[in-house]
């Protein structure tokens, strides 16, 4: 269990960064040197539960795009650990901690997906 | 300053912070928030939602070698995260509901804290007298010291769960991994040995910030330009890092950084106080 949770988080850190890589340097090509304000709050919310428009941002080689699904694989790869623990759990038979990490596993749902 | 500029400084400054994070055990997150907004200028929100990103990403990176080594304990880790995940929502919405004046002010207290646990000294207890509650929990466990494997048992459970919450309640509204209130949940409420303290901490912080990260994202504190260097830099450095510590030993650092923190964390304090935030 110990051995594939490590592997796990190795390629799901792995893969993320690399992502968010190729996307900041399209990022500084697409933006021809323009920085955003970032001293000036106007927060644009990351449509979570619209994967699709990420994808299709993807496919027009928008740069903030590839970056949030970057994002995203990062935030998604502690998730995908706890679901794997909740599975072995349950290989294991161990009434305490199925709903133990059944619990963790729905807060994080709970918090990515609600509106 | 133009664009590529902005992002190499900031690039090499949370490489930097990485580095010092891993080599003093303290973590990138605590130093790059404050160095983002006093700094860079960059407003408070937008830093401690990059912050988060990368606290994610080291956390996820250096709990590879510990688990392995098997020092992490995956149960003790799990039951814990109940109480951080439910704390990391709750800071999360609470984060848009205080000023960021406040959020400075806290975020002051908790770096000035973290300094001073940094040189508590870490001496572990010798005997876990039987506890009917971490039995029933299975929070005990072993790990290896020289050849030989040693045994624990947590003592003092719902202790080591509400300062978990707390410590979870900080990271949602700090968007830090404090690393610091967890080791002080098991190493010093449930007497856990302070490595396998530390290596759980760790393995959990990623965990925690996850349950934060969708507020943060639909609220727009998570903006891609400024998210992504500061994730590349503190990973990056922080890899580096746990790769020099295997071979040198910093006390003198543990120092400086410790120096560095104090000074970042009145100068928060203040700022926040006068409302410079």
């Amino acid at each position: 269990m110990e051995i594939t949770i490590s592997r796990m988080l190795r390629v799901g850190v792995s893969v993320a960064a690399l992502v968010v890589l190729l996307g900041e340097i399209l990022y500084l090509w697409q933006a021809h040197g323009v920085k955003s304000d970032y001293g000036y709050f106007h927060g644009v919310p990351t449509p979570v539960d619209h994967i699709g428009l990420i994808l299709e941002g993807i496919r027009h080689l928008d740069s903030r795009s590839i970056i949030r699904l970057g994002i995203l694989l990062l935030i998604a790869t502690p998730i995908v650990r706890v679901a794997f623990c909740l599975y072995s759990f349950g290989m294991q038979k161990d009434k305490l901690y199925i709903p133990i990490s059944g619990t963790v596993l729905a807060v994080l749902l709970y918090s990515l997906l609600h509106r | 300053m133009g664009l590529v500029e902005f992002t190499f400084a900031v690039l090499l400054t949370s490489a930097l912070a990485g580095l010092l994070g891993a080599l003093t055990g303290l973590g990138g997150g605590v130093v790059i928030v404050p160095v983002l907004a006093l700094l860079f200028h960059v407003d408070l929100r937008y830093a401690v939602g990059a912050s988060l990103i990368s606290v994610i990403a080291t956390s996820s990176g250096a709990a590879v070698s510990y688990v392995r080594e098997g020092f992490s304990n995956v149960r003790i880790g799990m039951f814990l995260e109940v109480a951080t995940t439910l704390g990391a929502v709750g800071g999360a919405y609470l984060a848009a509901r205080i000023s960021t004046r406040a959020i400075g002010i806290i975020f002051g207290v908790t770096l000035l804290y973290s300094a001073w646990s940094s040189f508590r000294n870490n001496k572990d207890v010798e005997t876990h007298p039987p506890n009917a509650l971490a039995e029933k929990l299975k929070l005990t466990g072993d790990y290896p010291v020289g050849g030989a494997r040693r045994t624990y048992r947590a003592q003092n459970v719902p202790a080591g769960f509400g300062i978990m919450a707390i410590a979870g309640l900080l990271s949602g509204l700090l968007g830090i991994g404090s690393g610091a209130v967890k080791v002080l949940a098991m190493d010093g409420a449930m007497k856990l040995p302070f490595k396998v303290s530390t290596t759980t901490s760790n393995f959990m912080i990623g965990v925690t910030a996850a349950a934060s990260a969708g507020v943060y994202l639909r609220r727009g504190y998570i903006a891609p330009g400024l998210a992504a260097p500061v994730m590349l830099g503190v990973l990056a450095g922080s890899v580096a890092g746990a790769r020099l510590l295997v071979r040198i030993r910093v006390p003198i650092l543990r120092v400086i950084f410790a120096v560095v923190i104090v000074a970042l964390g009145v100068e928060m304090i203040y700022s926040g106080a006068t409302g410079r935030l």
